[in-house]
């Protein structure tokens, strides 16, 4: 196991922030965690980077106590917060190589990780540039690959494409499957979906400090929400009729102010009726993750 | 909360040496500005209507003074203004703790940077001081040592304000209410040993006067009165604030 939790804490004096959670990450896994804002994601993350101390539980990483061990837990991670933290002070390739030095990585390797890594971020053109001289993109990519300098056992990402634009982000996740493919662990933590479904292997659903579900995307698409989903304008028509026209079918009604969500294994029988019965506003697809997240954690605004 | 300075220390200092060769020119003018100023309007300026002060011209009684005072504003200014930029705006500490370097050895390689500066700088000031002929004696080759502790001393403090400080201006205060009553009222400007005995009571504690004393008897090869005294107050001081203002910080950081 790359990380295990058991009945892990946080408390900020009133406020709890990670409320007795438990999971485990396994050894060349992507695991991911997704929740609103405030659900305890990025305080796990920083227990996990012995950036905050638990409250009380059991927390492993790495086969070793973050409280007890954090400089051996910390020599063998990889860190990519949610700011760019980067050294302004220094240019690119400098960056790279004192955050070398803080893992006591000798001169010369460090130079050389530097520029391989520089390549593998395509930023090597770069690496005499001052940092508030680089696009977000490329300070991402650069946080990307600083991570990387001490070659670590477990990468923690905390919403790696925050605010990039879609080439910016395709690019980073090429990088990101190229990590899996070399059997990277990696923990990352995302409001993308698209993100969570692309990267992750199995992924956590927090809400209010607590961990909801856990389970492969795939699976946990089937299991809370079925296969396909139906969409329906709450425009030319109400719930109740609505709810009188589906009756025949398998469903799973949920009901927003401006729409009603049907989830069912196959559609389009279903589809066909309500557009037979006049439905005009009308949308059938696949079912996806933003469906698990918003049935589990509600649609309502957290902040 | 325990305390554990690693030698991991040395390597947030060299970043720091790093950063500081990149705008070297820009110290240099910064930290030798105004004790020059002060050396030549009061040295030259008030002094000429000055007579003797204790038996020598006022601009050669100031000069090991400004030395220690410009010390002290290099490490205040290195351990506040720039420390506390690093910690809340630039996240620069929150990029080294993530790696095997804890933030006690952040905080200790801050210090001991802010005392380096302050060594330059009094450095600086010496070889200016020296130019002007003021300089009387080989045991000034001990001023490097004694300004060094003048750094760490002025650091640690610093580093504790810093630790409580919740925005910039809180500096102001500390500037205003600490550094600049230690400045005109340890022994710099005049003789403490004319000044009312509440004064004199007082400025003794303060670890600059000493320091002070130490400077002036080095510059001019005479015997300090109160030597073992003069190093216990730069020494004991100091290495109480080094470990508060660590504790301090570890306490702000890790919560």
């Amino acid at each position: 196991m790359v990380v295990e939790a058991k009945n892990l804490v946080k408390k900020y004096k009133e406020m709890v922030a990670v409320n007795g959670i438990e999971f485990k990450v396994r050894e060349k896994e992507c695991f991911g965690f997704i929740g609103p804002n405030g659900a305890g994601k990025t305080t796990t993350m920083k227990m996990i980077y012995c950036f905050v101390p638990r409250t009380s539980g059991e927390l492993q990483v790495l086969g070793k106590d973050p409280s007890v061990h954090p400089e051996l837990v910390k020599a063998d991670l990889g860190v990519i917060p949610q700011d760019n933290n980067l050294d302004e002070d220094l240019n690119v390739f400098t960056n790279l190589t004192m955050y070398a030095n803080y893992f006591d990585i000798p001169k010369t390797i460090a130079r050389k990780r530097t520029r391989e890594l520089l390549d593998f971020v395509q930023l090597t053109e770069k690496e005499k540039v001052k940092i508030n001289e680089l696009s977000s993109g490329m300070k991402r990519r650069l946080m990307i690959a600083r991570g990387l300098i001490n070659d670590p056992k477990l990468l923690i990402l905390d919403e790696p494409t925050v605010g990039l634009d879609p080439q910016a982000r395709h690019l980073i996740w090429d990088r990101l499957h190229e990590l899996k493919n070399q059997n990277v662990s990696m923990i990352i933590t995302t409001h993308y979906m698209d993100e969570a479904t692309e990267l992750c292997d199995r992924i956590a659903v927090m809400d209010k400090g607590k961990i909801m579900v856990v389970g492969k995307p795939k699976d946990l698409i089937r299991e809370q929400i079925g296969e396909e989903v139906v969409e329906v304008r709450l425009l030319d028509t109400t719930v109740d009729k609505l709810k009188q026209d589906s009756s025949g079918f398998q469903v799973t009604l949920e009901e927003t102010s401006q729409k009603c969500y049907l989830y069912c294994r196959d559609c389009r029988p279903l589809l066909n009726h309500l557009a037979d019965k006049g439905y005009k506003h009308i949308l059938r697809r696949p079912a996806t993750l933003e469906d698990v997240f918003l049935k589990l954690t509600g649609r309502d605004l957290v902040d | 909360m325990s305390i554990k300075v690693s030698y991991r220390w040395t390597k947030v200092w060299y970043r720091n040496y790093i950063s500081f060769l990149k705008f070297f020119y820009v110290n240099l003018v910064g930290n030798l500005g105004d004790p020059i100023l002060y050396l030549l309007a009061m040295g030259f300026g008030l002094g000429a209507f000055l007579g003797q002060i204790e038996g020598v011209s006022y601009i050669q009684f100031l000069a090991p003074g400004i030395i220690v005072s410009s010390a002290m504003f290099a490490a205040v200014y290195e351990c506040t203004f720039e420390s506390f930029l690093k910690m809340i705006h630039l996240k620069t500490y929150d990029a080294i703790i993530v790696t095997p370097v804890n933030i006690e050895d952040v905080v200790a390689g801050d210090i001991v940077w802010g005392a380096t500066k302050a060594m330059l700088s009094g450095i600086m000031m010496f070889v200016v001081i020296a130019a002007f002929g003021l300089v009387h004696s080989w045991w000034s080759l001990f001023i490097p040592l004694l300004i060094f502790l003048v750094g760490f001393h002025f650091a640690s403090l610093a580093m504790l304000i810093t630790a409580w400080a919740p925005n910039f201006d809180y500096f102001s205060y500390f500037l205003e209410l600490v550094i600049t009553p230690l400045f005109f009222f340890s022994g710099i400007f005049f003789p403490l040993s004319q000044s009312p005995g509440w004064l004199k009571a007082l400025s003794g504690v303060f670890p600059l006067t000493h320091a002070v004393e130490l400077s002036r008897a080095l510059v001019m090869g005479t015997v300090p009165l109160r030597p073992v005294t003069n190093i216990l107050f730069l020494i004991i001081p100091s290495s109480g604030l080094f470990y508060w203002s660590v504790w301090r910080m570890k306490k702000r950081m890790i919560k």
